[in-house]
């Protein structure tokens, strides 16, 4: 039974395992009617040239792991910021492990989407935001038909979370394999701000397969900052799914730094739909082997004085292939918007690929929109440069990739975090980071 | 200390320097002056091991062994320096982890294990104090957004630290006032002594009056043409380079 034919079949068990009741049974029903009509994205949908689903659809996923194998912080204890206190929302198998979590209800809600769907104190919340954003597509459906669980975070107004937010998914390889469907939901009222870490770990070598949905909303002044941590096992696919609306001055930024994985896809959309907005989405990807890293981005200017910044960065190895396919819409009424976007990469081994293509549609005349894109090789100026001061050519060029990454990190407002990304870069690439003075 | 017997080099089949003879021993201080164009980069590039200039034919010693078959690295390690005309910005690389690389991999060539931290905090902050450069500096990007001075005070903290045996300054004053060129001056000249040598290359003879050459050549056209004491770089200022062009022809 192919994937489609399995999940599509398991949804009338699944849901009546739920309450008949919950605020969401019938949009769960009418999402995966859209499913089954719509299926898997293919090569011939245009946002899915460059990237196919069909490796990591050929699995026989678990589609409801049970979860029940606990997991003791010691030995999960580095997936997480351990050095900064934080509240935490972890899920082993898709399943919410109290045990490793730290969630909260003082003043601002950091808790399960199971008991947002579920209790009626927050159905008022969910009815305004759930599944308000996230368009009619396929995968978004997909996740709407099973969503149960995730990450629920409601910071109301002049509210300020009083430490980051870390949202952990582990998936144990109990199972042959494993597809988990995560689905959260950030809402910042007004002048509320929150920051929040999102990774997605697994333990074991066994496939594991994650359709991920997040919405997210940043009300008048309030400010979101997001970080995606994708260093996953070289089994582990990610599809992520991740949705911004954005009303007047609000800044909402989100960092994606693609690590690891077998085939990452990243489909990251901003709605501006108030003024003196700035959006701002950076990247940095650093892959070999197979594998595959697809960022498709879309910044939706459709007020006037707002602005965008894009800034990703890529370094391939081996046979890796990478994909940026980055929107910029800006419409007619959107004047004075300043919207950037830039995508920079490097080729280190002839077999790598990467496939970049911006696109401006711009309907209004008063605007500044620029966009770069460069794919290369190493500076060989700078690399003699370094050499000439007895650094081997093989550090050198260690320390250039680590230097043109490095630069995308200035913009990470967390310090403990900003210090083990740089080590795992660093790491990454071979480069022996000293001390900062 | 150096030993260039009769260098021929070039790029892409262009012959561009047609037979260098030049000797440097240790405690002295070599100019090289020249016209634009007359091959002055190229050399100290060829000394340096820029993989993009060819040898064809002649030797480079250092210390009576041959370097030419040596990496950039490789000399580096036996002690050759090149301040950069231009140095090259690099974005996401402090000065003081690039400087701290660069010490660490030209010990671990030499076999030593890696300076400790604070004896390299000690030298960073004596040699910066040399070079009259502001601590905050040394946490900028390598050579990103600095002015032309800063450039060139940041590549003489370098040899500073580094400490090597032959220095070649590549037109170190160009882009300097005379505020920059003293401080820059002062540093490569309290950093001379019996055991190491420095190669000018300039265009002007200004630097000279800071920093005081044993013997000064000049080159014209791929060939030194001419050598003589420190009086040479005067007349050249004087006079151009152009009596020296007509004296050949």
């Amino acid at each position: 039974m192919s994937l489609k034919d399995k999940l599509v079949s398991s949804h009338i068990v699944f849901q009546e395992s739920l309450d008949p009741d919950s605020p969401i049974y019938d949009v769960r029903n009418e999402a995966i009617k859209h499913f089954e009509e719509a299926g898997f994205p293919t090569k011939k949908d245009e946002a899915w040239k460059y990237t196919s689903l069909n490796k990591v659809t050929k699995s026989d996923y678990s589609l409801f792991p049970t979860g029940e194998a606990g997991l003791d912080y010691k030995d999960v204890k580095r997936y997480f910021l351990h050095s900064l206190d934080t509240y935490k929302i972890v899920f082993i198998d898709g399943v919410f492990s109290s045990h490793l979590s730290e969630t909260t209800h003082a003043g601002i809600d950091v808790c399960t989407m199971r008991s947002a769907l579920t209790q009626t104190k927050y159905k008022a919340v969910i009815d305004v935001y759930f599944n308000k954003i996230a368009p009619k597509e396929s995968l978004i459906s997909l996740n709407t038909a099973f969503a149960k669980e995730g990450a629920y975070i409601n910071i109301p107004r002049n509210q300020v979370a009083d430490k980051p937010i870390e949202i952990i998914y582990f998936s144990t390889g109990n199972e042959a394999a494993t597809m988990i469907q995560p689905r959260n939901l950030v809402v910042a009222g007004e002048n509320a701000e929150v920051q929040i870490i999102e990774r997605h770990q697994s333990l074991t070598q066994n496939p594991v397969l994650t359709n991920s949905v997040t919405e997210i909303f940043a009300d008048k002044r309030a400010n979101v900052d997001y970080y995606k941590i994708q260093n996953d096992n070289q089994e582990a696919s990610l599809i992520d799914n991740t949705y911004v609306d954005q009303y007047d001055d609000t800044i909402v930024s989100v960092h994606t730094f693609s690590l690891g994985g077998k085939l990452t896809r990243n489909n990251l959309n901003f709605y501006q739909k108030g003024e003196h907005i700035d959006s701002i989405l950076k990247g940095v990807t650093i892959i070999g082997d197979k594998q595959h890293v697809d960022h498709n981005t879309l910044v939706h200017h459709a007020q006037p004085n707002c602005e965008s910044h894009q800034d990703y960065k890529g370094i391939y190895d081996d046979s890796s292939t990478g994909v940026f396919n980055g929107k910029v819409y800006v419409d007619k009424i959107a004047q004075k918007t300043n919207a950037y976007q830039s995508n920079n990469n490097i080729l280190i081994d002839d077999k790598a690929t990467i496939n970049s293509k911006p696109q401006l549609e711009i309907f209004a005349d008063d605007v500044r929109c620029s966009h770069g894109c460069t794919i290369g090789q190493l500076d060989e100026s700078a690399l003699f440069y370094l050499q000439s001061r007895g650094i081997p050519k093989k550090e050198a060029r260690a320390l250039l990739m680590y230097a043109f990454a490095n630069t995308v990190l200035e913009s990470v407002k967390i310090p403990q975090l900003k210090e083990r990304i740089t080590k795992q870069i660093a790491k990454k690439l071979g480069v022996n980071v000293g001390f900062a003075l | 200390m150096l030993k260039v017997n009769n260098l021929r080099a070039g790029i892409e089949e262009k012959e561009i320097l047609k037979g260098i003879n030049l000797e440097i021993k240790a405690g002295e201080v070599h100019a090289i002056m020249g016209p634009n164009g007359s091959g002055k980069s190229t050399l100290s590039s060829v000394i340096a091991g820029k993989e993009e200039y060819e040898v064809l034919g002649g030797d480079i010693e250092l210390n009576g062994e041959s370097i030419l078959e040596m990496d950039p690295e490789e000399r580096a390690h036996e002690g050759v320096f090149l301040s950069f005309q231009y140095p090259v910005e690099i974005p996401g690389v402090t000065v003081t982890n690039f400087i701290k690389t660069a010490i660490n991999e030209s010990r671990k060539a030499r076999g030593l294990e890696d300076m400790p931290a604070s004896d390299m905090l000690k030298m960073i902050r004596e040699k910066s104090e040399l070079l009259e450069i502001d601590r905050k500096f040394l946490s900028r990007s390598l050579n990103q957004g600095f002015s032309g001075g800063e450039k060139k005070r940041n590549e003489i903290f370098q040899m500073a630290m580094l400490e090597p045996k032959l220095s070649i300054l590549d037109e170190t004053d160009s882009g300097l006032d005379i505020d920059a060129l003293r401080i820059v001056a002062n540093g490569v000249n309290k950093l001379r002594s019996e055991d190491n040598a420095v190669l000018l290359i300039t265009h002007y003879q200004r630097l000279l009056e800071y920093i005081v050459p044993d013997v000064v050549h000049v080159l014209v056209d791929g060939k030194i043409v001419k050598t003589g004491g420190k009086e040479l770089a005067i007349e050249l200022e004087d006079k151009g380079y152009d009596w020296i062009k007509a004296e050949l022809a």
